[in-house]
């Protein structure tokens, strides 16, 4: 082989490689990014679920949920002070679980799971007048479209848009 | 050792739901009570409380946007709907819901937030008890 065809080889090699290491990265990232959410725990489920629906701690990286548990006398513009066992208990769950891989590198500094660069752009295919409808009125409303947002379940073949 | 597990994990639940029994067991009735000796102490002149007044409070806003009635309803015996989020409240009245009211450290956690939000301070005791009466008094 002269030196041209070795080199061909060689390009060919490292393009082949480089095409599969990608493959397998994204593969490995949609692996990692469930859309099913299974671990609970009955103080946060009862607490976090009285006003909203619990939202999945791996919804957010473990930063936010300390400091959305440091302030829950003013959260969101409501009182949802805890007593501070409880509080304790749930701070914990919530960072034991919290986002890792994609949610927690595009998770940024807000507070709000639906101001996230992740939120967005999973939903930037939802239409405004889907987001006004009666029946969502709140990006917050998960359960409006994930019909089995209470059991953790965000999967595509859950979501019911109402129309 | 993980029949050991599982026996704690059975003990762990039945302790549970003996304490989560033993929270709930009181009445309305009771709760209110419980509110009275305070309510005596921090108003002259004290003769029971009020369905009158607490329908009055319930309905009034006290200098923030949201009243008692805003994610209640003006009617405790049907669903609430929370302000913000829209997540439906269950009744508020115990003829329509007889599981409110009877747990006291529910009711404390809840008249804690609540009246941060709608008067920016704790309520009195009477208030408290008033807004009780006005609960207890309603009939379908």
């Amino acid at each position: 082989m002269n030196n041209a065809s070795k080199r061909m080889v060689f390009d060919a090699t490292v393009w082949t490689a480089s095409v599969l290491m990608t493959l397998v990265l994204v593969a490995h990232e949609a692996m990692a990014e469930s859309k099913t959410f299974a671990a609970t725990n009955p103080k946060w489920k009862a607490e976090c679920g009285s006003c909203h629906i619990a939202y999945p701690p791996q919804l957010l990286p473990a930063p936010a949920w300390r400091r959305i548990m440091s302030g829950l006398d003013k959260h969101f513009g409501a009182d949802a002070s805890l007593d501070a066992g409880t509080a304790a208990e749930i701070g914990v769950f919530l960072e034991q679980n919290a986002a890792s891989g994609k949610r927690a590198r595009t998770g940024g500094d807000t507070l709000r799971i639906t101001e996230t660069a992740w939120f967005r752009r999973e939903h930037d295919e939802v239409p405004a007048a889907t987001w006004k409808h009666t029946g969502v009125k709140t990006a917050a409303n998960c359960t409006a479209c994930h019909t089995a947002a209470e059991r953790g379940d965000f999967s595509e073949r859950n979501i019911r848009i109402p129309r | 050792m993980r029949k050991f597990g599982l026996v704690i994990g059975l003990l762990m639940a039945v302790s549970q739901g003996l304490s989560a029994s033993y929270a709930s067991a009181a009445t309305p009735v009771e709760i209110q009570k419980g509110f009275e000796a305070a309510a005596r102490d921090g108003t002259p002149g004290f003769a029971g409380f009020s369905a009158q007044r607490g329908e009055q409070f319930f309905k009034a806003r006290h200098g923030n946007d949201w009243s008692c009635d805003t994610c209640h309803t003006a009617n405790p015996l049907a669903r609430g709907k929370h302000a913000t989020t829209g997540k439906e409240i269950a009744p508020l009245a115990p003829l329509a819901n007889p599981q409110r009211f009877t747990d006291a450290a529910k009711v404390d956690k809840w008249f804690k937030r609540n009246c941060n939000d709608v008067l920016n301070r704790p309520c009195t005791a009477r208030e408290k008890g008033d807004v009780l009466e006005y609960l207890i008094s309603l009939k379908q």
